[in-house]
């Protein structure tokens, strides 16, 4: 079986967010860059299933600008076998990305797509729930625990209130959620091998897909800065303040 | 020149920074306070860093290293040093000086050291004899085809915890510009010979955990097999890999003056004094400034001479020059956290205090500073001697 793994190149987790003078966006320039962390949770849960024997090959898949290959080649040296890089300098939306990996699921006829349920730049989640719609596979989103069970996956999703276990037929697209695996660092002697691994460069306009945006960002603001909190005396006063002030109760 | 790091160097600096905020740091608090790394978690911080393959990753391929090169390596030390020594130390970089083992000595001390079976340390210094190590009084005495070594080491790292120690005795004598010197010879000694005993050495300010030990030699026979290198030739053996061992210093005090300096940033950027950020003032923001220049000074200086052994030309004074601006840096740097932190900078809650008492023996061991300008100046004057 193979898998393919979209992975998105964000924003470090651990940087500062910026808002550019402008409000055209954020900032990124010098700004460290890294693997979405629900990205590097999919690439770790295929290694697993590879490990495991469930699986063959992995291929890693990036759409974005010149850099995305670094991000594909942190895949690589956290082991996955090849990669794609689809070169844009666009603006991506979900469905943008969601159209261009159902081209590639078409090549490459894997038996799972594993992908993080939201990127931590847009938190849009949506790309593998529009991706599913597009190529009408079956979806486990949120998952907490994966076992393929023939060519049945049983997923444990985190729904609101608690676990939810469901079978679904492969191939099937899983989107991952924090609590399913703790990510490798990659170890010195696969960044070495990751070299030699290749990775395939293609455009959108190879897989015919039209990835102009279809909305406009028209400003990007910082969230109003949170004003210190007071001490109150008394708990009639606590509720004077939420009602009349407040306007809670 | 090319100050673009290549791919796999910035992999190995994010693995490596991983492997220390996983494996190591949340380590560092109670080591420090106990003064003690327990040998469970040293044998597996051992194992975890075998099998992330950075356990020996100073080592060449042909002894079973990864054969990086020493930009790659200098990397490596700088991220490693972002955790107290007692820690990192057991991401062992056996001593180079190895490479020099022969015949049956390869599959005897240098391999198993490589793959993590056995631990060596280096024990040259002594009680009468630091930086003027030359003037050692621990004998090698020819007896048969063996040597009986008497005589005893001080501050030897973790000896206690070693298989084997690298120990220098003096085998002869020679005549040097009218004086007589010691003809050194380096020794495989194991640490159950007979005849040598081990014993705890007095606590130290720097990286608690960390031990030093005192080696005393009691007619302690060794066989001539044991020789490292050729006899009367120790210094042959010792003094390249002295020399590219103090670039590696120099890294690692780099990096833990970079940590000075991000833990500094984000104190002055958060801690507020008369309603504002205390780095809001030039009295803090200017110090920001000169730390951050000199390290980067002292970082650019570790990668020219770590540049110049991937090309076959570093000098003594490359190695010297990095590694005493680097370690002198790092004073500078943990003092100024210390100031910018104020009273917390003192605090044991916190670890700056730490950092400032673990950078202090940058400047002392692999070559005091006053050694360093000894070797830098030697050799910038050595074209007008005649
Ligand atoms: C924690 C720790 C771990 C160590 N680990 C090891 C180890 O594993 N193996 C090992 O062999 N050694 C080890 N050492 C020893 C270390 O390398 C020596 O401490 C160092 O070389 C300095 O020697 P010394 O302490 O005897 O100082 P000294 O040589 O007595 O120097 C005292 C002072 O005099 C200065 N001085 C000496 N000569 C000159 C000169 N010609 N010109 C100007 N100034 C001079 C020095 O710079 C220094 O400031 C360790 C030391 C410590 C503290």
């Amino acid at each position: 079986m193979k898998i393919l793994v979209p992975v998105k190149r964000v924003i470090d987790p651990y940087v500062n967010i910026r808002v550019k003078s402008d409000q055209t966006g954020v900032e990124t320039d010098n700004v460290k860059m890294s693997m979405n962390p629900f990205c590097e949770i999919a690439i770790e849960e295929a290694i697993r299933l590879k490990e495991a024997g469930k699986a063959e090959e992995i291929i890693a898949i990036s759409i974005g600008n010149q850099q995305c290959q670094e991000t594909i080649r942190t895949a690589l040296a956290m082991g996955a076998d090849r990669g794609i890089h689809v070169l844009t300098d666009e603006i991506l939306e979900p469905l943008a990305l969601a159209k261009v990996l159902a081209k590639i699921y078409e090549e490459e006829k894997p038996g799972l797509v594993i992908m993080g349920k939201q990127a931590i730049d847009g938190d849009n989640n949506q790309t593998g729930q529009m991706f599913a719609a597009l190529t009408d596979l079956a979806q486990g989103t949120f998952a907490s625990k994966i076992d393929i069970e023939g060519d049945m996956a049983v997923v444990t999703r985190e729904v609101d209130g608690g676990l939810q276990t469901i079978k679904i037929n492969m191939p099937a697209v899983i989107t991952t959620d924090l609590r399913l695996n703790e990510p490798r660092y990659a170890s010195l002697p696969n960044i070495m091998k990751a070299k030699k691994k290749s990775i395939e460069q293609k455009s959108p306009a190879d897989y015919g897909v039209d990835i102009a945006p279809r909305l406009k960002v028209l400003k990007v603001m910082e969230p109003p800065k949170r004003q210190a909190g007071i001490k109150v005396e008394s708990v009639s006063e606590l509720v004077d303040k939420l009602k009349n002030e407040a306007g809670v109760i | 020149m090319n100050f673009q790091l290549s791919e796999e160097q910035e992999m190995l600096i994010n693995s490596v920074q991983a492997f220390v905020k996983k494996e190591l740091l949340p380590h560092e608090d109670e080591v420090d306070r106990q003064d003690n790394v327990s040998p469970e978690l040293a044998s597996d911080i051992r194992q975890k860093a075998i099998k992330a393959g950075l356990y020996a990753f100073n080592m060449p391929i042909e002894s079973g290293g990864p054969g990086l090169d020493f930009i790659s390596q200098a990397l490596i030390e700088r991220e490693l040093s972002k955790c107290s020594w007692a820690l990192h130390v057991n991401v062992a970089r056996p001593s180079k000086i190895l490479m020099a083992c022969k015949g049956k000595q390869i599959e005897e001390y240098l391999k198993p050291c490589v793959a993590g079976n056995k631990i060596d340390c280096f024990a040259l210094t002594e009680p009468g004899s630091g930086s003027d190590a030359n003037a050692m009084n621990t004998k090698a005495s020819k007896d048969g085809d063996d040597f009986i070594l008497n005589g005893s080491k001080h501050f030897i790292s973790h000896a206690g915890y070693a298989d084997f120690a690298i120990v220098f005795a003096v085998t002869g004598t020679y005549e040097h510009k009218g004086r007589s010197r010691n003809e050194v010879t380096a020794f495989l000694v194991d640490s159950n010979s007979a005849g040598l005993t081990i014993r705890r050495g007095p606590n130290c300010t720097s990286n608690r955990g960390y031990h030093t030990f005192e080696l005393f030699f009691d007619d302690c026979r060794v066989s001539s097999q044991k020789v490292l290198g050729e006899t009367g030739k120790g210094w042959d053996v010792a003094n390249d890999w002295l020399t590219a061992g103090r670039v590696m210093v120099a890294a690692n005090c780099v990096g833990q003056a970079q940590r000075a300096l991000d833990a500094s940033l984000s104190w002055s950027a958060n801690r507020k004094q008369f309603g504002k950020s205390i780095g809001m003032n030039q009295g803090i923001s200017f110090k920001l400034a000169d730390m951050a220049t000199e390290i980067r000074a002292a970082d650019l200086l570790t990668l020219y001479a770590a540049e110049k052994m991937d090309l076959g030309s570093l000098s003594d004074a490359d190695a010297g020059m990095a590694k005493l601006f680097a370690s002198e840096v790092l004073g500078r740097a943990v003092d100024e956290a210390v100031q910018i932190y104020g009273g917390m900078g003192l605090m044991d809650q916190i670890p700056i205090e730490r950092m400032w008492r673990n950078a202090r023996i940058e400047r002392i061991w692999e070559g005091t500073s006053e050694i360093q300008r000894h070797i830098i100046s030697r050799e910038l004057l050595a074209p007008y001697q005649n």
